[in-house]
């Protein structure tokens, strides 16, 4: 599903990585590690493609429909709803049954009774929980998580858990993380940065 | 086909409510305008005659835009929401479009105002002059959003946003001052025209390249 | 190449002794103009080239290009403006067509540098500049309607264009002018080009070093 040979990345004179090779499989769900800035991160935006490597190549086998990205910051409007978010991102992405699928993710992720409040009056964990419906709206091939578990708090966390647990076998998974022994029960393989 | 217009739609929207929600630039840009009418009063000597408030009038309405545009992308800015809109399945262009549709929904409604509140303070305002306005206005926002997007993914950010788009905003103050003071307003409204399109279409056109590597 | 355009420059000089020291800026003057349209014609190829087909290096091409038709651009500021000095005692026309398309496309294309000299080089920086090359091309003819539309309300007067028609000796000479501008375009492109790449190559072995 995803294959990189000789992957470089540079921002002008500083390099983040060169010569990376990647094979990911469909279903397959891949742990990238590594301490901070040292390039997880440049990564999945590279297979997400936001970004365009500066040497190598990367081919990933899925549309921008069939992905869901998770990024550092929550990628919703903080004037708007929940609600209003999670509709705006379902009609782009053609989600069929949009209000029943964004009205059973709030459920799940436990924001439902905020669901008419503006975001900007959230907290962090509130957000990334508010960011992973956003992810899982459309039912995604592809997953790519940047430290999913970054401001949940325990609650939020055994959300999540279970969300990829259940998950585990429908979509191909790259997670960047700082615990990896936390989703090992689960990964087919890890990618570990310098 | 139907999809790209929803998608435009969706976006127009969102937009459009965001302001709602935010209000803070369209009051800006009201008293904005309405300031500056006020100080060409007082900026224009005894014996300029009307066609010089006529001009100022063009000049304000630049300003008045160029006010608003640099308020376009602050929300997808600040908390990085364009990737989130770059990633979506939908054409990039339509990003551009419809936030080019709320933009020119805002100024339009700054206009309202300020075309009144012009023909109150001077004298010259007639039906070729709100014409014109209004085809201007398509230009400014086609590319006024445009330059704005260019404009965020730089450092200088809203620093630049002026420097790109007074340049290209010439020939649309050309039509629009033409239409207003001279007798045979057709030409000045044909190039206008001529502008909305070629200008709408190269900015539909290259968006993608503007929000991707 | 710089050879040719060396010995054009000299060969121009002598046809022109019987008409005036303005008559001779003219011969500068236009031939610098049409080679920078040329320039910034020869930029927005690159850069469309770039968009559409990815071409490496186009980018670098299309820079090259658009920079040298800045310089071209404000020479033909300058020797318009001693022109309109000479020939009719002022330092600036608005009613010379050319001239105020100048002005505005010299505005437009320093934002040019300025928003490459604001993003950091790569992808993004290549991909922005392109597409301000390629408007900026649509501009010009655009701008220059405009100007024209608006030398009816500004200024009902309008002076004729550049000069009386050529004669014979006189469009040869301009000829050889213009030719041996576009060669020193294509000379000065070649130069410049090369340069940045062998500091692209540099820069590149420093890296690899370090």
């Amino acid at each position: 599903m995803i294959r990189a040979r000789g992957l470089a990345m540079r921002y002008g004179p500083k390099r983040i990585f060169d010569g990376l090779e990647l094979d990911v499989e469909r279903g397959g769900f891949v742990l990238v590690t590594g301490p901070n800035g040292a390039g997880k991160t440049t990564l999945l935006r590279l297979v997400a493609g936001l970004v365009a490597p500066t040497g190598g190549e990367i081919a990933v086998d899925a549309t921008r429909a069939q992905l869901g990205f998770l990024a550092h910051e929550p990628l919703v409007y903080r004037e708007l709803t929940p609600l209003e978010n999670l509709d705006m991102y379902g009609r782009l992405y053609r989600v069929a049954e949009r209000r029943e699928r964004i009205g059973m993710l709030l459920e799940r992720f436990d924001l439902w009774d905020a669901r008419n409040e503006r975001t900007s009056s959230f907290s962090h964990g509130m957000l990334q929980r508010l960011a992973l419906c956003r992810v899982l709206l459309h039912e995604p091939e592809l997953v790519l998580l940047d430290e999913p578990f970054a401001g949940l708090d325990s609650e939020g966390s055994e959300l999540l858990d279970r969300e990829l647990a259940s998950r585990r076998g429908n979509a191909t998974f790259l997670v960047a993380t700082h615990e990896p022994e936390r989703l090992a029960h689960l990964s087919t393989g890890s990618l570990a940065f310098a | 086909m139907s999809g790209y217009f929803a998608d435009v739609a969706t976006l127009a929207r969102k937009d459009l409510l965001l302001e709602l929600r935010g209000r803070d630039t369209l009051p800006a840009m009201l008293l904005f305008v309405s300031a500056a009418l006020v100080i060409f009063h007082f900026a224009l000597p005894s014996g300029t005659g009307e066609l010089a408030g006529l001009g100022l009038l063009w000049v304000a309405i630049v300003f008045t835009a160029l006010l608003g545009l640099s308020r376009v992308f602050v929300a997808e800015r600040e908390q990085n929401v364009l990737d989130g809109l770059v990633l979506a399945p939908s054409d990039r262009s339509a990003i551009w479009f419809g936030k080019a549709l709320a933009a020119l929904a805002f100024l339009a409604l700054a206009e309202v105002i300020a075309l009144p509140l012009f023909a109150l303070f001077f004298s010259g305002m007639d039906a070729a002059t709100v014409a014109a306005v209004a085809l201007a206005d398509i230009g400014i926002c086609a590319v006024g959003v445009f330059v704005a997007a260019m404009s965020i993914a730089t450092r200088a950010r809203e620093l630049l946003l002026p420097v790109l788009f007074l340049p290209l905003a010439i020939p649309v103050i050309v039509g629009g001052v033409g239409a207003s003071v001279t007798d045979s307003p057709g030409r000045y409204f044909a190039f206008l025209a001529l502008y909305d399109a070629l200008f709408a279409t190269i900015c539909w056109a290259s968006f993608e390249y503007v929000v991707t590597e | 190449m710089l050879l040719g355009t060396a010995i054009a420059l000299i060969a121009f000089y002598a046809p022109l002794d019987e008409d005036g020291l303005n008559q001779k800026i003219f011969y500068f003057h236009v031939p610098i103009a049409l080679t920078a349209y040329a320039c910034f014609g020869w930029g927005a190829w690159k850069a469309l080239l770039h968009l559409w087909k990815g071409r490496p290096g186009a980018d670098l091409e299309s820079y090259v290009s658009i920079h040298l038709g800045v310089i071209f651009a404000v020479m033909t500021l300058v020797t318009g403006s001693i022109w309109g000095r000479f020939r009719w005692g002022q330092w600036w026309l608005w009613s010379s067509k050319q001239l105020v398309l100048f002005l505005v496309l010299f505005l437009f294309y320093s934002a040019y540098f300025m928003l490459r000299f604001s993003v950091e080089p790569g992808p993004r920086r290549a991909n922005l500049s392109a597409v301000y090359a390629i408007f900026g091309v649509v501009l010009i003819p655009i701008s220059f309607l405009a100007i024209r539309l608006a030398s009816d309300y500004i200024h009902p007067v309008a002076f004729d264009r550049h000069g009386p028609q050529m004669s014979g000796s006189q469009f040869l000479t301009f000829c050889v002018s213009l030719a041996a501008m576009l060669s020193l375009f294509a000379a000065l492109y070649h130069l410049e080009l090369a340069g940045k790449r062998i500091d692209a190559h540099l820069r590149e072995l420093r890296e690899l070093i370090g």
